[in-house]
């Protein structure tokens, strides 16, 4: 292989009377740079992802015998609805958006910072007050009727609980709009004259996606949870049938956004994966084009399926069939990207580090999560194994196999890059073999229960489960210590590990281009794009193949 | 502006256009807002019209809408759009007293249209709790008054920005051209509202 450049910088602007680079405590402010709101997303959420891991360690040893031992079942209630809450608004959502979104964008497309930095900064510090009201819920009782918050069980159980839930995902909700507003603003709108569209990496595809489809689908919860917050406190009956409401419809509403918010925590991952396998594989990644568009076409389609997770309230046959076939659909430019990857790795140079390792085991985990979601996604047996743990053992092949998996393979191939150190590669891959084992022996499993008609939500259950729900918490356990290896490597290294190069991945991106850590505007002077983000290996590589500094 | 700093390498180093100057993007910005918060109010329309599919009877007994102040309101704030626009055109014109005297026009009319949607509440004889239908008729007038309100606070606050010599011209009006797109959105939002609400109740 020869030798690869990276792309090739021009003056252009210079002097900025701004500081070298930031000191600790600035991360702790109300700070504009989008590289510091990027770490302030991905620590808190980092953080959220162990009150939520630890819930659900509380709701597996629950589970682990017939009876209601462990947990009051009320606390068992309270546990599992802010386990799922704080899982995706506020861990992965913020973690694959806000974090990687915020401090990726900027540099990727050769822009300095965000389109709008003071709006982000307000977006990012709606979330800690968020989880606040979560946490704080649980000394009214807790949110007890799942995440879903279905009305009527939402109206009558811990009004106070459930709207402190209402009023934090409706905070959630804000700070994710004006997000994905800022992205949109910026992708469409700052990337470097340099850089042609087909030259943008996948990562910002994937966030233009991401952003399209919180844009249009948050508010619809936001309307539908105004709604219920008037229905428990102010005596309106919008979803109270015996007063003229529907509860069907705060279904739709509801789903309208969280079938959505499916692909809202997986676009972004995907973005991340067409990052980390071609350049851990050295090879230009198959189907630039297909990836990209496949990401819109998800956006697309995605939000025509949400009635697949009704197929049991009443839905009429026709429509049943149609949100049928648009759920198979999704399932095509999925496939599509999966196809781009495996064909990336195919006769690559692969180098196994753990960036690489996460995301090969994403792939894996990924396909079983998404024939589980294919097979759930046809009304016929989606009636059959309807809210058992089939449907939850597919969301966390999905969601953990998936949207986890690849936020660690996001951390370690980008840490270089946001602390200037390396992270110890032994323990990432002792990390990766706890979570691999983990994942498989905690979520596998519990697709047969579900098929033995084992329900979801509850804290007692038939003793003719018990052997299976074992061997799920046990599973469960191995992934709650599968973190310890992590915190303390990512702790550890970015306090004392080797300092990393500019470029340690010999990557083409442009974020590769700047110092590691980042400078605090990014560039000296902003880069040229010379070649795509991912000529590895080709053999006019490291020549232009955009303008050159001499043709601007 | 990005293009510029690029395809110009005379003005680089030293009088460089710096990322302070690049593009205004507000007004985009806000355009991307304004289509996702029109989705909240899309959802809201929504509830509104399968609670009516599935009702017997609309707007139930007890509750029937009444036409002559909304519709007085209705001709109020439409025509303020086209009175906000005037504000506009003037400050293209470099016209601030123009400006200032057609956005003047425009607050008012819009303090008028909330006064006299509290008037309506206040006489409509029944409550937010009364029924579905009057469920869904304060919430959604409700929320667009909200949305009225922080028209008439940036519309108020172009008003005192433009106190200050030399803040808005004829080349620097961004804060003005929001103020007026926020308006016109509020009175789009209005006019399917209206539709919804009153005229298909009546009719």
């Amino acid at each position: 292989m020869t030798q690869l450049e990276t792309p090739k910088t021009t003056a252009v602007v210079t002097h900025h009377e701004v500081p070298q680079k930031w000191k600790w405590y600035d991360y702790f402010t109300f700070n504009i740079d989008h590289k510091v709101i990027g770490i302030q997303y991905l620590v808190t959420a980092f953080i959220f992802y162990l009150i939520g891991g630890l819930m659900a360690m509380a709701i597996r040893i629950e589970l682990n015998t017939p009876d209601a031992d462990f947990l009051d079942p009320n606390l068992y209630n309270a546990f599992m609805t802010n386990h799922g809450t704080l899982m995706i608004f506020m861990w992965i959502v913020p973690a694959a958006i806000g974090g990687f979104g915020n401090f990726l964008i900027p540099l990727m497309v050769g822009a300095r910072d965000m389109a709008f930095p003071k709006l982000n900064a307000i977006a990012f510090w709606l979330n800690p007050p968020a989880g606040a009201l979560l946490l704080g819920s649980f000394f009214f009782g807790g949110s007890q009727s799942g995440w879903t918050a279905y009305p009527p069980l939402s109206l009558i159980t811990a009004n106070t609980a459930q709207s402190m839930w209402i009023l934090a995902i409706v905070l959630v909700g804000t700070s994710s709009i004006l997000g994905a507003l800022n992205f949109v603003v910026t992708i469409l709108k700052m990337k470097v004259p340099s850089m042609q569209w087909t030259q943008m990496p996948l990562f910002c595809w994937a966030i233009l996606a991401t952003s399209v489809l919180a844009l249009l689908s948050t508010p619809v919860l936001a309307a539908g949870l105004v709604l219920l917050l008037f229905d428990i406190n102010f005596g309106t009956s919008f979803f109270k049938p015996d007063a003229g409401g529907n509860v069907v419809l705060y279904q739709h509403l509801f789903w309208f956004y969280s079938h959505p918010a499916v692909y809202l925590m997986i676009l972004p991952i995907f973005g991340i994966m067409s990052e980390v396998i071609p350049v851990h594989a050295r090879k230009p990644i198959f189907g630039y084009k297909a990836i990209a568009y496949s990401s819109l076409a998800i956006c697309i389609i995605g939000l025509f399926v949400w009635v697949h997770h009704m197929f049991t309230s009443g839905t009429p046959p026709w429509m049943r069939m149609f949100f049928t076939i648009s759920t198979l659909i999704v399932a095509v430019p999925t496939g599509v990207k999966i196809f781009g990857w495996v064909a990336t790795l195919w006769g690559g140079k692969i180098r196994f580090t753990s960036a690489m390792l996460f995301a090969i085991g994403l792939l894996s985990m990924f396909v079983v999560g998404g024939l589980g979601g294919v097979t759930l996604g046809t009304a016929p047996f989606d009636i059959h194994v309807h809210d058992t743990y089939y449907v939850v053992g597919h969301f966390h092949y999905v969601l953990f196999g998936g949207s986890v998996f690849g936020i660690y393979a996001g951390i370690y191939h980008w840490f270089p890059k946001m602390t200037g150190r390396m992270m110890n590669e032994t323990w990432g891959r002792v990390h990766f073999a706890l979570t691999f084992v983990g994942t498989h022996l905690t979520f596998l499993p519990m697709h047969q229960l579900g098929l033995q008609g084992m329900p979801r939500r509850v804290a007692m259950y038939d003793p003719q489960f018990a052997g299976i729900n074992h061997l799920c918490t046990i599973g469960a356990m191995i992934l709650g210590i599968s973190v310890i290896p992590f915190f303390l490597n990512a702790i550890w290294s970015w306090m004392n590990g080797p300092k990393a190069s500019d470029n340690p991945w010999e990557a083409l991106t442009l974020e590769w281009t700047t110092t590691s850590p980042p400078a605090i505007e990014n560039w000296e002077v902003l880069p040229v794009v010379t070649h795509g983000p991912y000529d590895y290996g080709r053999s006019d590589e490291g020549k232009p193949t955009a303008q050159t500094a001499a043709s601007v | 502006m990005q293009d510029s700093t690029l395809n110009a390498p005379e003005i680089a180093l030293g009088s460089a256009a710096s990322h302070e100057e690049h593009q205004d993007l507000r007004v985009f910005g806000l355009l991307t807002f304004l289509i996702s918060e029109s989705l909240m109010f899309g959802g809201f329309f929504a509830t509104y019209l399968i609670l009516r599919g599935g009702a017997a009877v609309w707007p139930p007994e007890g509750t029937e809408v009444e036409l002559l102040v909304p519709t007085i309101n209705t001709i109020i704030l439409v025509s303020s759009s086209f009175v906000i626009h005037l504000g506009d055109t003037a400050i293209k014109k470099n016209n601030i007293a123009g400006m200032r005297l057609w956005y003047g026009i425009t607050a008012l009319m819009g303090a008028i249209f909330l006064g006299g949607q509290v008037y309506e509440y206040l006489t409509l004889g029944y409550g937010l709790t009364t029924n579905v239908f009057s469920n869904c008729f304060y919430l959604m007038t409700g929320f667009h008054g909200l949305h009225v309100f922080i028209g008439l606070l940036l519309i108020l606050g172009v008003l005192w920005r433009s106190r200050r010599a030399g803040h808005y011209s004829a080349t620097k009006h961004t804060g003005i051209e929001m103020a007026e797109i926020y308006w016109h959105f509020v009175d789009i939002i209005w006019i399917i509202l209206f539709t919804l609400l009153y005229i298909l109740s009546v009719f």
